[in-house]
């Protein structure tokens, strides 16, 4: 097992964490932070396997796919905490309605 | 000479996202600008329609960079009958919301509306798995935005709900690119078409693809959180939530399903099968729970989760003429639903209430909104002359070459349920209520009554234009599952 092939199965550890976390979590913060753990689980498994053999040099192009996906994580993570704020002013918590606790 | 320029791809893709960013800087020129960018759009799409009719496919390198690093735009028929569409959805729902919308919320809704045309339009003309992952992202997020424009909880929580939704999906997409890129070197469709192989990790890349993509689309079981976005956003944004969004992961999806998933018959006929299934639940339960709505905007977002549902019919058939009634389906939902969103949100902001129960003789109040709905509702249930019969005789035409009949009962199905939920709607909408009238009744922009109007006759006159649109449709011919 190559150090590269060790990443990558890491990042799909990270992208089943994640997973497990946007669905079972109710309170909307934890769920926001399961979609990042996804996220990087994607980029660990992109970066990683761009190595194809261990002595050649990686392709760059997954890299600069795993650059634009950071840019656009960022971007979906700022509109996500700002909704959430919303929502907390609303609902007077930061849980959507059908996983409020009665 | 200026027509005959190659750039027209780029600047279908560059004129709005420009648009936006304008009518973000200049305020108080927003309308204006907003409308000329509009305009300015629709024509760049009609000069690239021309090129695509007169000299066939058209291909783009961005920055002159070819396929395996540089990103490449591709226009045959079927992108081009998409990017139409949204050209004429758009340029409808711009006329539409400059009536709908005052003050702060119209300097909101401009730059939102006209980003998500740009990525709409550079999700259309993508022949890369990777960039169309972003155009879907853009779209997410500005559709996000849109939809928590209208405020209050229901549309904030609606909002949220989407947004993660809309996330995993891409999440799940994006594995699968990377695993794609992975196994064959190249995110560029044209080449992964001639690399794929069905093998093990191929049937993981499609699982996480597929069900990362109909999550995105809403297909039964996966729409519980379209009803509740679609219906609580306002006006101009339900339509083009429901007319155009919903289809651009399906578009990725339909594209992935005949250039890239390297199926054999077994693979064909089971996850064909399964996709035809559930549409056809889609088709039944969102007729039914669209009957059961009391307010009509849920009644119409419901019977979107229902149309979602033809589009999966032709799956397991998966016959060229099966494929054209799919991008048919698309053309005539797009085109009526925005009908009749205008006319259910006229009603809506005409009696400052949108219960089906109490819409006490609409149909002397709102004449042309009432006729709008009427004749975008003979077009969702398929009846002859408008585009969904040309649809749905498509459809049932490949059930029957394929020997595959049954689907056609799925046909007739939701076309007595959309029949059965439009003539509860006109119902009510001629008789008197019992109850004490209203008096607090606002008056309708002209405009936004004969933009809905307009848009309803597009919807059937879409049935007499087939064979000039069936002739679009074999540009490039993008049904064959040949390279693109």
């Amino acid at each position: 097992m190559t150090p590269a092939f060790l990443y990558a199965l890491v990042g799909i550890v990270l992208f089943t964490i994640g997973l497990y976390g946007l669905i079972l979590y109710k309170h909307l913060l934890r769920k926001i932070l399961a979609i990042n753990i996804m996220g990087s689980g994607v980029f660990l498994v992109m970066v990683a396997l761009a190595a194809r053999t261990e002595d050649a040099v990686p392709d760059a192009v997954p890299h600069a796919m795993v650059i634009t996906g950071i840019v656009v994580a960022v971007s979906a993570t700022a509109l996500a905490l700002a909704l959430m704020l919303r929502v907390n002013e609303e609902m007077g918590q930061a849980v959507l309605p059908e996983d409020r606790e009665v | 000479m200026l027509l005959d320029s190659p750039h027209w791809i780029t600047i279908v893709i560059l004129l709005p996202i420009l648009g936006g960013v304008a009518c973000f800087l200049w305020r108080q020129h927003i309308v204006k600008l907003a409308l000329a960018t509009s305009i300015g759009t629709v024509a760049s799409v009609g000069i690239l329609s021309l090129q695509v009719i007169r000299n066939g496919v058209q291909r783009y390198e961005m920055g002159a960079w070819n396929a395996p690093l540089g990103i490449e735009l591709y226009v045959d028929g079927l992108s081009l009958l998409m990017l139409l569409v949204t050209a004429i959805v758009g340029l409808a729902t711009s006329i539409y919301a400059g009536a709908y919308f005052k003050g702060k919320k119209a300097n909101l809704f401009w730059p939102l509306w006209l980003f998500l045309w740009s990525a709409l339009n550079a999700l259309f003309v993508s022949a890369d798995i990777f960039n169309l992952y972003v155009t879907l992202e853009l779209i997410g997020l500005s559709a996000v935005a849109l939809v928590a424009l209208s405020g209050g909880a229901n549309a904030i929580t609606a909002a949220m709900r989407y947004l993660l939704v809309s996330l995993l999906g891409s999440m799940l997409y994006l594995m699968g690119v990377a695993l794609l890129y992975h196994s064959y070197g190249t995110a560029d469709m044209a080449l992964l078409s001639l690399r794929t192989e069905m093998t093990p990790t191929m049937w993981l890349i499609m699982g996480l693809m597929t069900v990362g993509l109909l999550l995105k689309t809403a297909l039964f079981p996966l729409h519980f959180w379209l009803p509740s976005a679609h219906a609580s956003a306002p006006v101009p944004v339900s339509a083009l939530l429901s007319a155009l969004v919903v289809k651009a992961s399906f578009y990725i999806l339909w594209r992935l399903w005949i250039v890239v998933f390297p199926l054999d018959n077994y693979a064909q006929a089971n996850l064909g099968f399964i996709l035809g299934t559930l549409g056809s639940l889609a088709v039944v339960w969102g007729g039914i729970q669209a009957l059961r709505q009391t307010r009509l905007k849920l009644l119409v977002a419901y019977s979107t989760v229902m149309q979602i549902g033809y589009l999966f019919l032709a799956f397991p058939l998966a016959n060229i003429i099966g494929w054209k009634a799919t991008l048919y389906f698309i053309l005539a939902h797009a085109i009526a639903k925005t009908a009749m969103f205008m006319a259910a949100g006229n009603i809506l902001l005409y009696s400052g209430h949108d219960s089906i129960n109490n819409l006490d003789r609409m149909a002397q109040r709102l004449p042309l909104s009432i006729a709008a709905f009427a004749l975008s509702s003979i077009s969702l249930m398929g009846l002859p002359p408008s585009g969904g019969f040309i649809a749905k005789w498509l459809l049932l035409e490949a059930t029957i070459v394929s020997g595959q009949w049954w689907w056609g009962l799925v046909l007739i199905t939701g076309g007595l349920l959309t029949g059965a939920y439009a003539f509860k709607v006109l119902g009510y909408a001629f008789t008197q209520e019992d109850s004490v009238n209203r008096p607090c009744l606002v008056s309708i922009p002209k405009r936004m009554e004969w933009m809905a109007l307009s848009m309803a006759i597009f919807a059937i006159v879409l049935g007499f234009i087939a064979p000039f649109i069936l002739e679009i449709m074999d540009i490039g011919s993008p049904f064959s599952g040949e390279v693109l």
